[in-house]
């Protein structure tokens, strides 16, 4: 199991792990829990350089959009084509088999973000 | 902001861990764990929905029949007691107030059942229109809780569902859009062979007091049936897959019937009825159709139809990647020159055009 509180997180309720220069993302089981079944993946190709803050992606449910925001600046060096395929994963393991990019950062990549106890006090606010 | 309202099922809800969302003015279920299973259960097995949000009122007394001939677009008057039928209460100018089910429980007796959203509008027209025939408009909704089982299951599941006795007609000789009369727990159930899933399945009008029993009930009963709690999202992909429309997004004021491809509930034949002088849509209207894609991106309420250079056709009313299909689907109002099957159109998702295939509704059909 991931540790949840290793994990870094976004008021757009993405969580990130960051180790060796590379941030694996994903969404967290609150936001795969409020979209409803993720049925269809958009993501960014391999190599796109994304911006903090920009739309670089969306997952689809059955009943809605959602919009992936990169929660950090950097170069995708890999998708999760498993999740692709089987965009349940999102659903079923949204912190493990349902990550979503991974993503080249800065040393100072986790700055800015919330930890643990932040986050989930956001979500229960 | 008026209260959010809850059913009297709504602490069975939240044990069951559902997620809510507005609707109408009401907090509803939209799923308890998979939108997903939840509509696979329904065409599968059995769904069990509570929809206690709708609203319900009797017409009694002096001339229903021939009030309801005035009031409601169908001709009502000739249904025979028993029967159910979908029908339309028009504005003056031929919009749609809402769609409703009309049951007739007697010779001067009928249940009509309206759209949450628009039980104050339904309440409002029906009783402005009974002045002249003596007839008693009651809005009974806050008296009754509705729930439905629908699935191919669902029969088998109601006829063995604990405390419902008395059942009127033989379980299987109910027709579909008829109703019969039973009793749970020795109190009166009214149950009626409709939905809104294009499965077989019962609508049980129940007392608001005894709806956790009767929810309860079902449950154990449909337990081995692989009957689930379904919610709102099942509840709307079900219904898009059989080309059921929904008030708001299919149907408005704005929307003429036979737009709607409701043009077969106007008995226009009718000496008089509110609506009759305008109930004729626009030449050129655009008209509903059902629209087909590949691949796995839907198109969804308010996005753009277009023609191959770009130029707007019509827009979508309702969309969703279709669980039993496996292909986004969707309902658009589209100019009628682009309305005949088999035309190619696109849908503007997001500013990607995907292509898309007119076709006929529904999209699923189930196999008797």
């Amino acid at each position: 199991m991931t540790d949840l509180n290793a994990l870094a997180y976004t008021e757009e309720h993405e969580w990130l792990a960051i180790a060796d220069g590379v941030a694996t993302i994903g969404v967290t089981d609150f936001a795969a829990e409020k979209l409803g079944d993720v049925v269809f993946l958009e993501l960014p190709a391999v190599g796109t350089e994304i911006a903090a803050g920009a739309v670089v992606g969306e997952i689809e449910s059955t009943k809605s959009v959602g919009e992936l925001y990169a929660p950090v600046s950097g170069t995708v060096v890999e998708i999760n084509e498993a999740a692709v395929d089987d965009p349940s994963l999102v659903n079923a393991e949204p912190f493990e088999g349902g990550w979503l990019i991974k993503v080249s950062v800065a040393e100072d990549a986790a700055d800015g973000l919330l930890d643990r106890d932040a986050y989930v006090a956001l979500t229960e606010g | 902001m008026t209260q959010a309202r809850f059913t009297p099922l709504r602490e069975r809800h939240e044990s069951l861990g559902a997620s809510f969302t507005d609707f109408g003015g009401w907090q509803m279920p939209v799923r308890y764990t998979s939108d997903l299973a939840e509509h696979h259960a329904v065409r599968d097995a059995a769904g069990l929905f509570d929809i206690s949000h709708m609203a319900e009122f009797t017409i009694e007394g002096g001339d229903a029949p021939a009030y309801l001939d005035f009031a409601l677009a169908g001709r009502l008057s000739t249904m025979t007691v028993g029967k159910a039928k979908y029908s339309l209460l028009l504005a003056e100018d031929g919009g749609i107030i809402d769609d409703v089910i009309v049951y007739r429980l007697s010779d001067d007796r009928y249940l009509i059942i309206s759209n949450a959203g628009n039980r104050d509008a339904v309440g409002t027209a029906l009783r402005e229109r009974a002045s002249g025939f003596g007839t008693e408009v009651e809005d009974v909704s806050d008296a009754y809780a509705l729930v439905a089982v629908q699935g191919p299951a669902s029969a088998a599941i109601a006829a063995s569902t604990e405390g419902i006795a008395d059942v009127a007609v033989a379980w299987s000789e109910q027709k579909y859009y008829a109703w019969a009369d039973a009793s749970f727990l020795g109190e009166p159930l009214l149950i009626a062979r409709t939905g809104y899933t294009g499965e077989d399945g019962f609508e049980l009008l129940v007392r608001s007091e005894d709806a956790v029993a009767l929810w309860d009930a079902l449950l154990v009963a449909g337990a081995s049936h692989g009957i689930v709690p379904a919610g709102l999202a099942a509840r709307d992909t079900l219904r898009l897959e059989a080309g059921m429309p929904l008030y708001g997004h299919e149907l408005s004021l704005s929307t003429k019937p036979a737009q709607a491809g409701l043009g077969r509930v106007v008995a226009a034949d009718k000496e008089t009825f509110v609506g009759k002088n305008s109930v004729a849509p626009a030449e050129g209207s655009r008209v509903l159709v059902g629209l087909t894609a590949d691949g796995k991106r839907a198109g969804r309420a308010g996005y753009a139809v277009v023609d191959e250079d770009g130029t707007a056709l019509g827009e979508i009313t309702s969309g969703a990647l279709s669980p039993t299909l496996g292909h986004p689907i969707a309902m658009a109002y589209i100019d009628p020159a682009s309305a005949e099957a088999g035309t190619s159109v696109f849908l503007d998702v997001r500013g990607t055009k995907i292509p898309a295939t007119v076709t006929a509704l529904p999209f699923y059909r189930r196999t008797k």
